[in-house]
């Protein structure tokens, strides 16, 4: 049963991510895109946790941490950018 | 509770920070709580003097009541937004509103904008210098008064009696 | 026996709503109309999907495992603390960039003051810059 959950939520996130793609792809505009990457590294997240599952080890949660917090950052990092011009003043 | 002192500026950010250090290590052995608990008191120390003065909780259980409801919130209203994009038949109507805040203070006004975030079918959008006004994009609403009145009466008056009655 | 049996029901469907509800979020993005109602799929339902897999991960390590082993919580604590502010941020970066949005929406069209985006540095409101 477990098996075929795991094979359900991959493929949806699989397909979430494709999703993603066409929205990075289309725009139309810049905070679109940024938009795109911000929930692609959430499903990215998403899939790391499901190959932690599928290969029954927690190795892999500190690299979901890391890309939460990068993710995050660089989001924030690039609004800034879009909004003032500038990130660090 | 205990009462901030002058080498322990804010003691909930250093518990905080104890309990994320220890689960990053996912050990409970002395020495990684001795190193956390030296983390949790020198990284408030070299860092408050940038941060706001935190308003103090006047009533830890009704905090604790307010986090269960906005869960709740999430997971109820997640299903409805969910429903929303998916039904193909659906009118939306979405909605810019000015929303008057009661809060003064900064620290509150930065959780409200949070929690309308978190519960779906709105998303703070900006903040007005004054500190006065929040602007709120609502993905499906149509009266705009009945949207201030609920989140007035179900997020701000709450987070007011928690830190500023 | 039969708890074993619970057990995996309940992870399976922790997974499978997790997956659901990411899968939703990015649906919202990918074909709702303006940029600022695409702001409220991935925001919240991504997020949402995230906390339910993490749950089943938590869950599922603590049946094979045998001991509780709570660090996932991390991850869901820091999402849900990040994803409202990056959606602020993204919100006014869209009202900025003054973004179409669509005919239906209600209300003022929203206008930033110049004060809110324009000269640098802008002064901290309470002490002044410096």
């Amino acid at each position: 049963m477990l098996d075929i959950a795991l094979t359900i939520s991959l493929t949806l996130v699989v397909l979430a991510l494709l999703l993603n793609v066409y929205r990075l792809a289309v725009g139309p505009d810049m905070p679109d895109r940024i938009l795109a990457l911000d929930t692609m590294y959430i499903n990215s997240i998403a899939l790391i946790v499901l190959m932690g599952l599928w290969l029954n080890t927690k190795t892999y949660f500190e690299s979901a941490l890391l890309i939460a917090m990068l993710g995050f950052i660089s989001t924030v990092a690039v609004c800034k950018y879009l909004l003032r011009g500038d990130i660090i003043e | 509770m205990i009462k901030p002192r002058p080498w322990l500026p804010t003691p909930l950010l250093s518990l905080l920070l104890l309990v994320v250090w220890l689960l990053l290590v996912r050990s409970l052995a002395f020495g990684q709580i001795l190193l956390g608990t030296f983390l949790a008191v020198a990284i408030p120390l070299a860092t408050h003097r940038f941060w706001d003065a935190q308003p103090h909780i006047a009533k830890p259980w009704l905090l604790l009541r307010f986090v269960l409801r906005v869960l709740g919130d999430i997971l109820i209203a997640n299903i409805e937004v969910a429903w929303l994009i998916v039904n193909p038949r659906r009118r939306l109507h979405p909605h810019f509103v000015e929303y008057p805040l009661m809060l003064k203070d900064r620290f509150t006004i930065t959780l409200l904008a949070n929690t309308i975030s978190l519960t779906p079918g709105t998303v703070s959008a900006n903040l007005r210098m004054d500190g006065k006004t929040l602007l709120i994009h609502a993905l499906n609403a149509r009266d705009e008064d009945a949207l201030i009145a609920h989140i007035r009466e179900r997020y701000e008056r709450p987070l007011k009696e928690i830190y500023e009655c | 026996m039969t708890l074993y049996v619970i057990l995996e029901g309940v992870i399976a469907f922790f997974l499978v709503a997790g997956g659901v509800f990411a899968f939703i979020g990015s649906l919202g993005m990918a074909h709702l109309r303006d940029f600022y109602m695409r702001l409220h799929g991935p925001t919240k339902a991504t997020t949402l999907g995230i906390g339910c897999m993490l749950i089943a991960s938590m869950l599922y390590f603590w049946v094979t495992q045998g001991k509780p082993d709570i660090q996932e919580m991390l991850i869901t604590l820091f999402l849900f603390i990040t994803a409202p502010v990056s959606a602020h941020l993204l919100a006014k970066t869209g009202l900025h960039m003054q973004l179409k949005h669509i005919d239906e929406t209600g209300g003022r069209p929203p206008e930033l003051r110049p004060e809110e985006i324009g000269e640098k540095p802008v002064p901290h409101p309470d002490r002044g810059h410096g």
